[in-house]
């Protein structure tokens, strides 16, 4: 493969342009110019395959509100209009909701794969941040979703994580009714829960683009955490590692495929295609699936108050990681045992807490999730600032060619790339 | 190369787990099991029995539609593709049968004419207090979509399972059994107002029914009287006349009220994922053509 | 790239167009919907018909009827304006076109093409200026027909257009008499 170089052009408008608004030689700079380790492993390819949802949702969205109604007599039933009667309306509201799901599933693994290959550590802390933001902005754009069919789920929803707020003392119930713009859950918070719906994936895109001009600057991380010396450890991120996140984009947009076709509610709640009665609670009120663990986490602590920082602690813990790992190595790889079974614990512990979230609030599960939710805090505030001095971690490679030299059996035969099976629930 | 597919797995499962978390759980009791049928829209190639549905819909306007209101259907909805499949004929004579309330006129009076392919189905009752008078309190549910708004509660480790059997059935096995679920009280709620049905789940049990907190039996009491019996609607077709079929049929009728696009989703969704596993595949010779002379 | 420096296309160029063009198809696909989906949709499609009672229109009047969200004025002409309207040559219309969707494409615009065989004194037609879709006035303008405020359009007792800016004579929608009294519109 010859190498890319800077961006050259003869063209006259191209130069004519460049002397002007130099997008040509961006657009070439930041793809054909732009080198990563040639180790990436697939789970390197969700950044494409996140950018890819939020375009989706973006454009789905805006389709979908030229048929929707924010309005409580209307919203339900200009939904089941949707569904209905517009044209291929149930395929682009199943691809938006279920949408919504994907973009959360896309969202966990890029997290964890950034928590197990230390992505967070320097030089990175502010791709990292900034990432935590585009995370918090897709919470709160998810939640003000979910209202807006004006289903049962919707409204209790609604009104429950709203409700969050009055725990804040002397000012809570002030701010409840503010976010409320009345005294319950109502016209008022339907309308501006939809305008600022409209607005957020609009702010996360502008944080994504903040997001990549990062790792542009920085560079993409690896599975070694070694930084690339040189050339000879990299690929072009266009046409080939592109092409790579192309594959992977169209695994996952098959098992993206196989909700939306064929068990499009799996995700959603019966409970939400009933129209929101704000006389009759059901039984048992859960979030959507991606805020689970967060739930339990706030329903593990008896205290109000203490459950809502708890809970937002849980979230905002991750601002600070790059600073609680004291790890001089960057990727689990190369780390100790220790932080290997640490990692995957809290792994498992936040499926756990995620099923527990969706547990009716019984004893048994409050008492787990109070386990859970040590663990969960255990985690980033004991384990990872000290296990950095104790653990006594792998020698690293000299280089990532090395590196892959060793994996491949130290023959130069190239390496036969397999298919993974990852998009496979 | 293995390491990748090992942690590519764990990543898998990770995310699944994840995904599933979601317990759809609905109001159904604990470890309640319900009687899983085998419909012809199930599954990927799953459609609608046209005959079937005929059947449903003479149950819902002979018995049900009595108490229960279907708002969102119309009637020309009868003769969409995908559905029933009355001729557009049969729906126009169908809907004249109906009297459907219109106005104001040019003195400023409603009034009431026939009905038209493009109206609703009229409501029983005008408006949800009125349905709650006449039915001692209890609102009778709109049929809508009551096929995907109720269902079983569907506890680990079977939510997991449904991912790959695609079970979306459950709103009409949850009808079905309710319908077929009626029993004689037991002793402990002799004197409880309603009906004893063994596969209802919303409201509450007999305190004399109850030990530690815990129900001892299935279901509770449903405001509903049984409302169908054997023999009670006619069927053309020479379909047995049980309850147990006019459940079936019924709640297959209301699965298509609440799902009309199911045939055209799976029909292009079958589609659809062929052609992404093909464009997957070329993709993945074209990636790895690329990267044939990178040591990776 | 090297490949391409070679004037026969290797195999390696025709999987990446194949591929290329398989995801073209696709991106077709996909877009097809999103287009789709701001086409009128069945609700709307429902509705495209509605029958309307003119037993209470007099000689000489008219009433106002809203099909597809337009105004279609129904008038039941005088003898008189039957006689203007049959007096009036073909070539002095500026439209020659019948404009009726009840016959072919191409049929003149004479007054009994304008109206229904045997219907002659109903007038059913489209209240949408032909020009920039303004409602005309009835019973106005310089030909005793239809005027339009918007930019001046003068159109005759048939509706057909005399004097003015609007290119063509009013249109006359799909309709016929499922009795004497009884009009089905669309």
């Amino acid at each position: 493969m010859s190498e890319y170089s800077k961006f050259q052009s003869q063209n006259r408008f191209v130069k004519w342009m460049e002397a002007r608004l130099p997008i040509v030689s961006l657009a070439y700079n930041e793809t054909f110019g732009f080198y990563s380790p040639k180790n990436l492993s697939y789970f390197w390819t969700f950044g494409a395959i996140l950018t890819f949802m939020l375009v989706a949702q973006i454009v789905t969205g805006i389709v979908l509100v030229m048929h929707y109604t924010p309005h409580v007599d209307m919203a339900f039933n200009s939904v089941e209009h949707i569904m209905r009667d517009v044209n291929y309306g149930w395929l682009l509201r199943y691809l938006h909701a279920n949408g919504a799901s994907m973009f959360f599933i896309a969202v966990y693994i890029h997290i964890f794969r950034g928590l197990y290959y230390g992505s967070y550590k320097a030089p990175r802390e502010v791709l990292w941040i900034l990432g935590v933001i585009i995370y918090l902005l897709m919470m709160a754009t998810g939640f003000m979703g979910y209202v807006l069919p004006w289903g049962q789920m919707s409204f209790w929803g609604a009104t429950v994580i709203t409700n969050l707020f009055s725990a804040f003392p002397l000012v809570g119930e002030s701010i409840v009714q503010w976010l409320w713009g009345g005294f319950s859950v109502g016209n008022p918070a339907l309308q501006r829960f939809f305008s600022l719906h409209y607005l957020l994936p609009f702010m996360i895109a502008a944080v994504v683009i903040l997001h990549i001009w990062a790792l542009h600057v920085v560079g993409n991380g690896n599975p070694t955490g070694v930084e690339p010396k040189s050339r000879q450890d990299m690929a072009p991120f266009a046409p080939h590692v592109l092409m790579k996140d192309a594959f992977a984009l169209m695994l996952f947009c098959i098992f993206f495929g196989w909700f939306v076709f064929y068990i499009p509610n799996y995700l959603g709640h019966p409970d939400n295609y009933i129209q929101a009665d704000p006389l009759v609670t059901p039984p048992h009120i859960v979030p959507e699936w991606y805020y689970l663990p967060f739930y339990a986490i706030l329903r593990a602590i008896p205290d109000k108050l203490g459950g809502v920082i708890a809970m937002f602690g849980a979230i905002l813990v991750l601002f600070i990681l790059p600073w609680l790992d004291t790890s001089k190595v960057r990727s689990g790889a190369y780390r100790s045992l220790w932080f290997k079974t640490a990692f995957w614990l809290f792994a498992v512990d936040c499926v756990i807490l995620g099923w527990l979230g969706s547990q009716p609030a019984e004893p048994v599960y409050v008492t787990a999730a109070q386990f859970g939710t040590a663990y969960y805090f255990g985690y980033f505030f004991i384990i990872l600032p000290l296990l950095g001095f104790f653990e006594k971690p792998k020698p690293l490679p000299a280089s990532i060619s090395d590196a892959v030299l060793a994996k491949n059996g130290g023959s130069a035969h190239p390496a036969d790339a397999t298919s993974a099976p990852e998009t496979r629930g | 190369m293995k390491t990748m597919i090992k942690s590519t797995v764990a990543a898998a499962c990770l995310a699944s787990a994840f995904a599933l978390a979601s317990v759809p759980a609905t109001a159904a009791e604990e470890g309640h099991h319900l009687e899983q049928l085998s419909w012809s829209f199930a599954g990927p190639f799953g459609r609608y029995d046209q005959a079937q549905l005929q059947r449903g819909f003479k149950i819902y306007r002979e018995v049900c539609s009595a108490c229960h209101s279907m708002e969102l259907v119309s009637f020309r909805n009868l003769a969409d593709p995908g559905g029933p499949g009355f001729t557009e004929e049969q729906v126009k004579a169908l809907a004249e049968e109906y009297t459907i309330k219109d106005g104001p006129n040019e003195e400023g009076e409603m009034f009431e004419r026939p009905g038209k392919p493009s109206d609703k189905f009229p409501s029983p009752f005008p408006n949800a207090e009125a349905a709650k008078y006449a039915n001692n309190g209890a609102h009778p549910p709109d049929f809508s979509l009551l096929a995907k708004a109720r269902g079983p509660h569907r506890g680990f480790p079977w939510f997991l399972f449904d991912v790959f059997t695609q079970y979306q059935e459950g709103g009409p096995d949850y009808i079905h059994a309710i319908l077929t679920g009626y029993e004689e009280s037991p002793e402990c709620g002799a004197d409880f107002e309603g009906y004893y049905n063994t596969a209802f789940t919303v409201g509450g049990v007999p305190e004399g029914c109850k030990e530690n907190g815990h129900s001892t039996i299935a279901g509770t009491y449903i405001a509903m009287a049984p409302p169908l019996f054997d023999e009670l609607v006619e069927y053309e077709d020479g379909t047995a006349t049980t309850v147990d079929q006019y459940a079936k049929d019924v709640a297959a009728f209301m699965m298509w009220a609440a799902e009309p696009k199911l045939e055209q989703r799976k029909r292009i969704g079958f589609m659809a994922m062929i052609y992404m596993i093909v464009l997957a595949g070329m993709l993945y010779f074209v990636k790895k053509k690329l990267w044939a002379n990178i040591d990776h | 790239m090297s490949a391409s420096a070679t004037a026969e296309p290797t195999r390696r160029d025709m999987l990446y167009i194949s591929t290329a063009a398989v995801g073209a198809i696709g991106v077709a696909a996909v877009a097809w919907p999103f287009v789709d989906q701001m086409n009128p949709d069945a609700s709307a499609l429902a509705l495209a018909s509605i029958e309307v009672d003119v037993s209470a229109v007099e000689v000489g009047q008219s009433i106002k009827v809203k099909w597809r969200g337009k105004p279609v004025f129904i008038r039941n002409r005088t003898e008189k304006e039957l006689e203007e309207a049959n007096a009036v040559p073909l070539d002095e219309l500026p439209d020659a076109n019948a404009r009726n969707a009840n016959l072919p494409g191409d049929a003149q615009a004479t007054d009994e093409n304008r109206a229904a065989t045997g219907k002659e004194p109903w007038l059913v037609m489209i209240g949408v200026c032909t020009h920039l879709g303004c409602i005309p006035l009835m019973n106005a303008g310089d030909y005793d027909g239809y005027f339009c405020p918007c930019h001046g359009s003068h159109y005759d007792t048939a509706g057909r257009i005399r004097k003015g800016p609007a290119p063509e004579n009013l249109h006359i929608p799909p309709y016929e008499f499922l009795s004497d009294t009884n009009i089905k519109i669309g």
